[in-house]
């Protein structure tokens, strides 16, 4: 009984007990913690997923400040009904430029995490402007003022620079044509330089008016921008081939 | 803990106590619960075995693989491949009949017809209504009013590649916008939407713009709508004549197509739906109301099992023309 006794000892003296719970708390911390330090330890290398473009960034903001999270999850779990509902599950790369990520596990509305492509941007627009226009039991609430507010577009750089801080591997150049960037996308024009677009975040951008109204870059267009890239970024053919050859 | 130099008894209970004293209060130092004793054991034991066969501890390059190689993907896979197997009955046959022996075969119709209404819930119903009675901008199934084809393959082929989807081999055609892109003058607009709401013997066209409008409707519309405004297939024009409209046949909603175009997208399911769930789509949407009967010749000596709609077969006959 010689260890109770000691143990005795830190049951009778607070500043010691607490002394050792702290260094107990912290084993236990080390242990669960360390090994996420390394990002290749939790994220599968998979070819496709790039930064979010300027437009797309914007969107991204209008979700978060609309609180889009609130109802819808961007998380397909790897469960038989989720993926025969949305399609193959979301993987941790498909989130890794999230900041925050926007994964939830509570839904009023329908996953989002690949609702990219799945409807026309005239879908999109005439649901968020009035959503049981399309779909009669909706409860979403309208968003129609993205129609009539333009975009903030002129500091989507320092929202680039804030990110690299954050490890969004956004180049020097990016962050120079942000605003360049976000106008080129939102219209889809010739005039504009598309091939610069295409050259910083690839061949698949989308690049057109989204809302329907040619003449103004509005909050529609960044948000519909946001949505129709959502979950099209993987190219699966590589990542299931990384699926098959782990361990 | 006991203090063991300072041992002493109470003497009701006969129990040792724990020597401490509060206020002339002692506490009696009674072992725990035999029950509880052996639930902490077994609990102990169930977690090292845990550790051993399941995924258990983070080490450097990610966590103790356990000696089941259980992980999620696995259980994914399993229960898909249980559904699979469920389905494999029709399935493998499914896989390798045709369109026309699936709409010949009661069998693989209703298998087809099934699957397609699960899937179409899931992805179509958003845009063209859980019936598939579609709304403004998004076609009706359930008629005979066909924009791209109405026979199995070319639902198949709409549903595959999609309509203006930004897929190479997408359906595209596009309407001019006559009015934005000052192709016509207001006046001659007027015209032609008059002429054209005349067709299907609207109250609101104005007579006497009607024979202008014709003129008009010859020069810029006739190449793709047909002289009669009854709509060609192959550029997904539809029939302006009957009393069917994507968009409303209102003069107001007649004169912004004109003025603006309209351009309908939807998209490709091909990558996001496998093969084998767009035919099932194609059979359902095809069963809905307005399927056609297929134009190849090889469909003819077989008597459907099925019966379609009876004014498929009057379409069948006109080809490609509409209805």
């Amino acid at each position: 009984m010689s260890f109770l006794h000691k143990h005795q000892k830190l049951e009778k003296n607070s500043l010691l007990l607490l002394f050792w719970t702290i260094i107990a708390v912290l084993i236990g911390g080390i242990v669960e913690i360390i090994p996420l330090f390394r990002t290749e330890t939790v994220i599968e290398p998979v070819k496709g997923v790039r930064p979010y473009t300027p437009l797309e960034l914007a969107g991204y903001n209008i979700y978060l400040r609309e609180g889009c999270y609130n109802c819808h999850s961007q998380q397909i779990r790897p469960l038989r009904d989720e993926v025969a509902r949305y399609g193959h599950y979301s993987l941790a790369a498909e989130s890794m430029y999230d900041h925050p990520f926007q994964w939830g596990s509570k839904r009023t509305g329908p996953d989002l995490a690949r609702v990219g492509g799945k409807y026309s941007d005239d879908w999109h627009v005439a649901h968020l402007k009035a959503p049981r226009d399309v779909v009669p039991e909706s409860i979403m609430p309208s968003y129609s003022f993205l129609l009539k507010t333009g975009a903030k577009i002129d500091d989507l750089d320092q929202h680039l620079k804030t990110l690299r801080l954050a490890g969004v591997p956004y180049s020097d150049e990016m962050i120079e044509n942000a605003e360049k960037d976000a106008i080129a996308q939102a219209t889809g024009e010739a005039r504009m330089d598309m091939a610069g677009l295409v050259s910083r975040y690839g061949e698949k951008v989308l690049a057109r008016d989204f809302d329907g109204q040619p003449e103004v870059i509005s909050e529609m267009d960044a948000l519909v921008a946001y949505l129709q890239v959502l979950g099209t970024m993987v190219d699966f053919k590589s990542a299931e081939q990384v699926e098959e050859s782990a361990p | 803990m006991s203090d063991h130099k300072n041992k002493e008894i109470d003497k009701v209970s006969g129990v040792e106590t724990t020597g401490h004293e509060w206020d002339g209060l002692k506490e009696l130092n009674n072992p725990a619960p035999r029950w509880w004793l052996w639930v902490f054991f077994i609990t102990v034991i169930w977690s090292v075995w845990y550790w051993v066969v399941y995924p258990a501890w983070p080490v450097p390059g990610g966590a103790t693989e356990g000696s089941y190689g259980w992980t999620q993907y696995k259980k994914l896979a399993a229960e898909q491949q249980e559904i699979h197997d469920r389905q494999k009955a029709y399935l493998d046959r499914f896989k390798k009949a045709s369109f026309d022996q699936i709409l010949n075969d009661q069998e693989l119709y209703a298998f087809a017809v099934a699957g397609g209404g699960a899937y179409f819930k899931d992805n179509c119903a958003t845009c063209h209504g859980t019936g598939g009675a579609g709304g403004p901008g998004y076609p009706n199934l359930n008629d005979d009013d066909w924009l791209w084809g109405g026979d199995v393959d070319a639902i198949y082929e709409t549903i595959l590649y999609g309509i203006r989807s930004g897929h190479e081999d997408s359906r595209i055609s596009e309407m001019p916008a006559f009015g934005q892109d000052e192709l016509l003058a207001k006046p001659d607009i007027d015209a032609v939407v008059d002429y054209v709401i005349s067709l299907s013997g609207s109250k609101e066209a104005h007579a006497g713009n009607i024979e202008k409008g014709r003129e008009i409707f010859a020069n810029n519309c006739a190449s793709c709508h047909g002289e009669d405004g009854r709509g060609l297939r192959e550029f997904g024009a539809p029939n302006l004549a009957d009393a069917l409209w994507l968009y409303g046949g209102d003069r107001d909603s007649v004169y912004k197509t004109v003025f603006n175009s309209r351009k309908g997208v939807m998209p490709s399911w091909t990558g996001r739906l496998d093969r084998e769930t767009i035919r099932q789509l194609s059979v359902y949407v095809h069963q809905l109301g307005g399927g056609e009967k297929r134009v190849s010749a090889a469909s003819e000596d077989v008597k459907p099992a099925v019966t379609l709609p009876e004014d498929a077969g009057e379409t069948d006959s006109n080809g490609h023309a509409g209805e």
